[in-house]
């Protein structure tokens, strides 16, 4: 907890006033809003899986299975029990969170390729479960939710989840997090725990994974197994990697720009797929390591700044 | 100091170590030497816990540490300098020597020892805020085995360190491995160069396939006629 630190937290609360004064006044009408709670909860999704692939190195593409479960559990809370919505997001995070830990032990053995289809068959199991309980309105899935997320709770979810992280990430725990990533058997051999580390990111991942299906239930009115299909971990996935992987101002910075593209091409559907795509592929080869790519924004702020060492680096 | 008693293990169903049995006392460099394959490798990744024996029991300080997870041994003053140097190379050298110190809570002699590391690797603090990737492969090992003394390990096992370094790289680093071994470190110096590690090396054993076949002070092996033809060249 530094100077910078509660300046950041001062300029994104001056932000937040800003917003919902302009939200207040009617200035802003209900598509800008759509479109800023749809950032925040991409912003949550991607940040927290940047924990998993970004900085703890293992290649998972089941996030979307985790939303769902945060999403489900909260909107079972509060539309089918009728409990607080503050409280239907705790659980929603909590049993997402769970199930990070469930999945995370057996799986954590695995590598690359390995986890990663461990992971998307996990996040389909979770689809298929909810496509066939009835509980749970099967296909057509959960409806009549109430609207209950709103700036400030996407706001304040936003800063929970990127605050959060970001200690996590500059912590001693952070440290462990990126060696594992950088070297597992050099991790192990200096006496780092590589399954307990793994298994807190997969957990802090699905924690906040559920906390964006909570708020995304509870804003969109319903909720419906198809929408938390494997397209949508890979949407997540891709907001990540254009980003930077392992660099969480990438991370956002990746998931707004990719986000708003996709808002404002809906007006040329037949080609958004096409511009969209277009776009992917010229980053990957003009920035291969995402936009931002291993840069600690961070380090520019600080005395000396980044230039000599902080910037570039390659691997032999 | 440490003492392994009939090991046996297995990746899956190939029998890669067949009841190794051997010591080392406090003080001493003791050094396994053998061809590819041989179950050197093997061996150092029992002892250190990144590999679990079938049967047989090794004994650290006195206590039994066979089946006990790395960060344990760790613990105990057991450092592993792992085969490929195998440095985080998206971390900056004085990043990849506070890992070295991972387990250990007390912060001046963190600090006391990364003086030291620094003070026996001179280059290393030149480079202290350079991404360890960028480093050249010397520079690679020397902060691989200063990383391992950032453990104070009582014991330090070093894993080829000599490999793929020009020969006059490979003296220097086998003059560092005697430094600190003079300063109070025991070494297990794993080497396909044997000739190298020979001449460091208080006693030394041969493994060939899985099995330990010769044993020795390292001059009397230095000077063997077998060992020369299997091993020295000539």
């Amino acid at each position: 907890m530094n100077k910078r630190f509660f300046i950041g937290i001062a300029i994104s609360l001056v932000f937040y006033g800003v917003v919902q004064a302009l939200i207040s006044g009617e200035i802003l009408n209900d598509f800008y809003i759509d479109t800023l709670v749809m950032l925040g909860v991409n912003i949550i999704l991607a940040v927290s899986l940047n924990l998993i692939n970004g900085f703890t190195g293992q290649f998972s593409i089941g996030h979307a299975g985790f939303m769902s479960i945060g999403a489900y559990v909260s909107a079972i809370m509060t539309t089918n029990l009728g409990y607080s919505f503050p409280l239907g997001l705790l659980c929603g995070c909590l049993a997402a969170a769970v199930a990070g830990l469930i999945i995370g032990f057996p799986t954590l053995r695995l590598k690359g390729d390995y986890l990663a289809i461990a992971t998307l068959g996990f996040g389909e199991i979770i689809r298929i479960v909810w496509l066939n309980n009835d509980y749970v309105g099967g296909a057509a899935g959960l409806n009549g939710i109430e609207r209950v997320t709103n700036w400030s709770w996407i706001f304040f979810g936003v800063l929970v989840a990127v605050v959060v992280i970001q200690n996590i990430v500059k912590s001693t725990h952070g440290r462990a997090m990126i060696s594992v990533r950088e070297n597992e058997i050099a991790a192990e051999a200096m006496g780092i725990n590589v399954t307990k580390y793994k298994v807190i990111a997969f957990v802090v991942g699905a924690f906040f994974a559920g906390m964006a299906g909570a708020f995304s239930a509870h804003y969109f009115y319903g909720i419906a197994p198809t929408s938390y299909n494997f397209m949508k971990s890979f949407e997540i996935l891709v907001f990540v990697v254009l980003g930077g992987l392992g660099s969480t101002a990438g991370t956002i910075i990746g998931t707004i720009l990719l986000t708003l593209l996709f808002t404002y091409l809906q007006d040329i559907p037949e080609w958004r797929m096409v511009i969209y795509s277009m776009i992917l592929i010229l980053t990957m080869i003009f920035r291969p390591k995402g936009l931002l790519g291993n840069v600690d924004v961070t380090k520019f702020f600080k005395k000396g700044g980044a230039s000599k060492n902080g910037g570039t680096t390659t691997t032999p | 100091m440490l003492s392994v008693k009939d090991i046996n293990v297995y990746y899956g169903a190939i029998h890669a170590l067949k009841g190794v049995s051997f010591e080392i006392k406090g003080g001493e460099i003791v050094t396994l030497i053998g061809a590819n394959g041989a179950g050197k490798s093997t061996i150092l990744k029992t002892i250190s816990g990144l590999l679990k024996p079938k049967s047989g029991t090794i004994e650290f300080a006195g206590q039994p540490i066979h089946g006990k997870v790395a960060q344990e041994i760790v613990k105990r003053g057991m450092s592993h300098c792992p085969e490929g140097r195998r440095v985080f190379a998206n971390m900056s050298v004085e990043e990849n020597l506070e890992l070295g110190a991972f387990l250990r809570n007390d912060k001046k002699g963190i600090a006391e020892d990364l003086e030291s590391v620094y003070v026996r690797f001179p280059r290393l603090r030149e480079r202290s805020k350079q991404m360890a990737g960028t480093l050249s492969g010397g520079e690679q090992q020397m902060l691989a085995m200063g990383r391992a003394l950032m453990a104070r390990p009582k014991l330090l096992l070093l894993d080829e360190p000599s490999m793929g370094l020009a020969p006059l790289l490979v003296r220097e680093i086998f003059n560092i491995v005697q430094e600190i071994n003079k300063s109070g470190t025991t070494v297990l110096l794993v080497e396909q160069n044997a000739n190298m590690a020979l001449s460091i090396a208080h006693r030394a054993y041969v493994i060939e396939t899985g099995k330990i076949v010769l044993a020795g002070a390292a001059q009397e092996l230095a000077s063997s006629d077998e060992i020369k033809k299997a091993y020295l060249g000539g």
